[in-house]
């Protein structure tokens, strides 16, 4: 493998990263006035979050079924209002919990 | 007239850091993993997460170098991956205190990730750059650290915890959107609109081919654009729907 050829990638990757994110905060000093665009930009975080949450959640575990306890553990939690760190542990958890009990219920083999 | 939020301080910030540099662990772990398993000196990938900061991009990014991808391709791709942040950053633009220095603003731009902008948005009132130093610094550790192990001690993690702590940084955009979406029938909206158009993209021949950089594009113009038309915000700031 070619080293200069890959640190050459390396920098466009990093470059192109930053331009994207940095030039809208450079150039966006001013506050919008725009009813429309501020609605839009304050909906924009829920629907990015949501969209990248489902159904990619499903696959990110070593199964689907473990996948849909961790889902459900955390909107559970979410909705008694507990923080990030606690909803993502519990998620966590659940997932390594139930990753060592299906396969003793037959459910999953792994 | 600032309702700028004197509590948010860089401690906080990098509290508040904490549950996205666990999330980080496991996915700079793998890619360190991957990196090195594809030939990539421990060092080099290393650098890729301290330059980058990005999990699709880089991942991509490392596919392309390693199976020789023209600079070209390297550029657009990234692009295409990252495309999102540029939706993210024109809406943190608006959050943050309007007396923060161009060049503050250009460095915290570094760290605009997914889940460090989800973090900021979700803070009532203005982000300083004290709070999103802070917020971007653990995180920033994670990723780093996490690739260095996954680099160099493959089985450090055992993958019965990797696995699970997978599910980590999604458990954390839950613990963000569901608690708003259960008080606001517009954050409702969104969240259901752009979790469906999601699934679409995902199951459906043929679109599932897009890029997952165009695909969460494409959900939040829908979306959010959608419940802008619907239920646009009365207050100028637009806080009803980010707070």
């Amino acid at each position: 493998m070619n080293l200069t050829r890959v640190l050459v990638c390396v920098a466009i990757m990093a470059g192109v990263t930053y331009l994207v994110r940095m030039l809208p905060l450079a150039i966006f000093r001013k506050k919008i006035r725009n009813r429309f665009v501020i609605s839009f930009l304050s909906y924009v975080p829920y629907a990015v979050l949501a969209a990248m949450t489902l159904p990619d959640i499903l696959y990110s575990t070593a199964s689907m079924l473990s996948a849909l306890a961790g889902l459900i553990t955390a909107v559970l939690l979410a909705q008694r209002g507990k923080g990030l760190l606690t909803v993502a542990l519990g998620a966590v958890a659940m997932v390594f919990l139930a990753e060592r009990l299906l396969p003793l219920a037959g459910l999953l083999n792994m | 007239m600032s309702n700028s939020n004197s509590l948010l301080t860089l401690r906080k910030g990098l509290y508040d850091g904490l549950p996205i540099c666990l999330g980080y662990l496991s996915v700079s772990f793998t890619f360190g993993m991957m990196a090195t398993e594809n030939g990539l000196p421990a060092w080099v990938a290393l650098l890729i997460s301290m330059t980058n900061l990005t999990s699709a991009g880089q991942f991509a990014g490392l596919a392309l170098i390693v199976s020789g991808g023209l600079y070209l391709e390297v550029a657009v791709t990234t692009f295409v991956i990252n495309i999102r942040y540029m939706l993210m950053s024109l809406s943190l633009s608006q959050k943050l205190d309007p007396r923060m220095s161009t060049w503050k603003r250009c460095v915290l731009a570094f760290g605009n990730t997914d889940e460090i902008f989800a973090v900021a948005m979700q803070q009532q009132g203005e982000v300083n750059a004290q709070y999103l130093t802070g917020l971007i610094l653990t995180p920033y550790f994670g990723w780093a650290a996490g690739t260095l192990l996954g680099a160099t001690a493959t089985g450090f993690l055992p993958a019965s915890v990797r696995s699970a702590l997978g599910i980590a940084i999604y458990g954390m955009f839950l613990a963000i959107i569901v608690p708003p979406a259960r008080k606001l029938r517009p954050v409702a909206v969104t969240v259901a609109l752009a979790a469906a158009v999601s699934c679409v993209f995902r199951y459906t021949p043929l679109l599932r081919n897009l890029s997952a950089g165009w695909v969460i594009i494409i959900c939040a113009l829908i979306a959010a654009g959608f419940a802008a038309l619907r239920y646009p915000v009365d207050d100028a700031e637009g806080e009803e729907g980010a707070s």
